[in-house]
């Protein structure tokens, strides 16, 4: 063998070993034994004569197709698609250090958002008193300002964008702060309400890194809502269990525990968990990416049929949508169910598929929530002539209105798509672009609407 | 010579226990001892012989360790434990019992008469 051969040799090794690699079902230790194998078989097949070139091809082609391969192993170690989950990367051995270093880097930022909502108690501010609603209405800037620093950070953001990102989040300080509005108003509910996706959206533009602009960056943060919200409601139902155990077992010997857990272990909890929720949806994208279709497929179905069982309902009994102020917000929040599945299952789809009957579904959907929309806007409409303009019943009107213009065009792209008229990147494009109406809007909400209710 | 799939995935265990029974061993001395014992005609895809050792070693049967050579790269043996031993001897009982049965067919060759079908409910 020569020198040239074998090194030629190596170079085929090293590269079979790459591809191994990013197997996730293969681990470091596996990798290594049928590594050792396949030396050892090539070792055999050159000194019976063969090119190491040769002797390399029977090898591999022995050892049996990775995809086999990677089967075996997953059936054997399944229990290793969940320690995935936390413990080991892509490519253990090169990028472990860097891994180690950003778990601890966004343990850092968890840690500080869980302390940040304890600072206002150093100044007095108590969440057990009077004071609950200072933390109820700062609640999306509690929640956010992490998050956004922990992408800032992750991105490393131009120390411009950062300013502005900044500059974002003091203007929601201010808008829910400054403004000389009771608690018990419409305008402070509705900016408590507001803060929050004003402030997510300031949080997209730090999570693409400030190509805002890019369709298919906003798609992944579309993306990245649906999985962070998978994964934030998968930490809150452990969370809860965790809380019931703590109160109880400390109940059992005579401590009264739930002080603590209402004022430290909830409210600490959840702002880590926004943090460490954003860090998993990175760290382990495709483990929920194989959850998210699943979820949008079965409840996309059974939103259509509630939805075209309303409608039946309410066209049977001619009964229009009673105007009740609650009985509105229920509505509101159904659409905004509707449009959050609708958007989930467009930023999971690939967008080159040809339309299939799951499109159909969605259109159904679609048309099914604008009608409804139509009947709730005709009830708001209904309730504003009678009443006049509130705040409350302004937003529900502007919101309304905000769905029914995305839902209406939305079901005409679907319906072109479905007859095979428009491609799908139109759907795409106009669910990104649409983002800047809901930025928009929720800005308006939080600084125009105070002043022009004159802070009722 | 071909043997089928089932029969090779059958006869794997008792195989892989039987030859660790000899002694500590590694995957790939592994898989030239059975192909040297069967002639040949026992022909396993190699990588799928470490999922195997990896659930025997789950199950307890087998211990594995890692030994480094002081020049080479290391390796990962495998020993068969008292529980392992006691699988291979059941293992070979019901062997034993299969190749027994399968004995008697091919010796009794055309003495074997079918039995005939019962009668049921038929009244002369």
């Amino acid at each position: 063998m020569t020198v040239d051969s074998n090194s030629d040799l190596e170079q085929q090794i090293a590269e079979w070993r790459a591809y191994m690699r990013r197997r996730r079902e293969l681990h470091q230790t596996d990798a290594e034994e049928l590594e050792d194998h396949l030396r050892d078989r090539i070792t055999e097949l050159t000194s019976a004569g063969l090119h190491p070139d040769e002797a390399f091809l029977i090898a591999v082609k022995r050892m049996g197709s990775l995809d086999e391969l990677s089967r075996e192993f997953a059936r054997e170690h399944s229990e290793r698609l969940w320690k995935q989950l936390v413990l080991t990367g892509d490519d253990a051995a090169t990028a472990s250090t860097g891994k180690r270093r950003d778990l601890l880097i966004m343990i850092a930022f968890a840690a500080a958002a869980a302390l940040a909502i304890k600072a206002p108690a150093l100044f007095g501010v108590d969440m057990t008193d009077d004071d609950s609603g200072f933390y109820l209405r700062n609640m999306g800037l509690f929640a956010l300002a992490p998050l956004a620093a922990y992408f800032a950070w992750r991105r490393g953001l131009k120390p411009g964008l950062i300013a502005v990102l900044a500059g974002l989040f003091a203007l929601g300080a201010v808008a829910v702060n400054a403004y000389p509005m009771g608690m018990d108003t419409q305008t402070i509910v509705l900016s408590t309400i507001h803060l929050p996706i004003a402030l997510w959206l300031v949080v997209g533009v730090a999570y693409t890194g400030g190509e805002w602009r890019s369709d298919r960056r906003r798609m992944d943060f579309i993306r990245f809502t649906g999985e962070w919200l998978i994964y934030f409601v998968l930490i809150a139902l452990g969370g809860g269990v965790l809380t019931a155990f703590t109160v109880n077992i400390f109940s059992a010997i005579g401590i009264d525990a739930e002080t603590f857990v209402g004022t430290w272990l909830v409210p600490c909890g959840a702002m880590a968990a926004i943090v460490v929720a954003a860090w998993l949806v990175e760290a382990k994208q495709s483990v929920i990416e194989n959850m998210a279709p699943v979820l949008t497929r079965v409840f996309t179905p059974l939103f259509t049929v509630t939805l075209l069982v309303l409608l039946g309902a309410i066209a049977w009994t001619t009964n229009g949508i009673d105007v009740q102020r609650d009985v509105l917000i229920i509505f509101d929040l159904l659409l905004v169910v509707v449009l959050g599945l609708v958007l989930y299952s467009i930023s999971a789809r690939d967008p080159a598929a040809p339309p299939g009957v799951f499109d159909k579904l969605q259109l159904a959907l679609v048309v099914a929530a604008l009608l409804i929309d139509v009947l709730v806007l005709a009830a708001i409409t209904g309730r504003i002539t009678e009443f006049g303009f509130t705040a409350n019943k302004t937003a529900a009107l502007g919101e309304n209105l905000v769905l029914l213009a995305n839902l209406a065009w939305s079901a005409w792209l679907l319906l072109g798509f479905v007859r095979g008229r428009l491609p799908f990147g139109r759907m795409e494009h106009w669910q990104t672009r649409y983002l800047a109406v809901y930025a928009a809007w929720a800005w308006v909400v939080l600084l125009v609407f105070p002043p022009l209710f004159r802070f009722a | 010579m071909h043997i089928t799939k089932d029969l090779v995935a059958a006869s794997a265990t008792p195989l892989v226990l039987g030859i660790l029974a000899e002694g500590e061993s590694y995957g790939y001395a592994i898989l030239k001892q059975v192909n040297e014992l069967s002639g040949g005609h026992l022909e396993w895809t190699d990588g799928l012989l470490y999922p195997l050792l990896h659930r025997l070693e789950r199950l307890g049967h087998v211990e594995a360790t890692w030994h480094t050579p002081i020049e080479g790269r290391r390796r990962k043996y495998y020993r068969i434990t008292e529980q392992g031993l006691g699988e291979l001897a059941e293992q070979r009982r019901q062997w034993a019992a299969v190749v027994e049965t399968l004995r008697g067919v091919w010796n009794a060759g055309a003495a074997l008469r079918p039995i005939p079908a019962p009668n049921w409910g038929v009244t002369g």
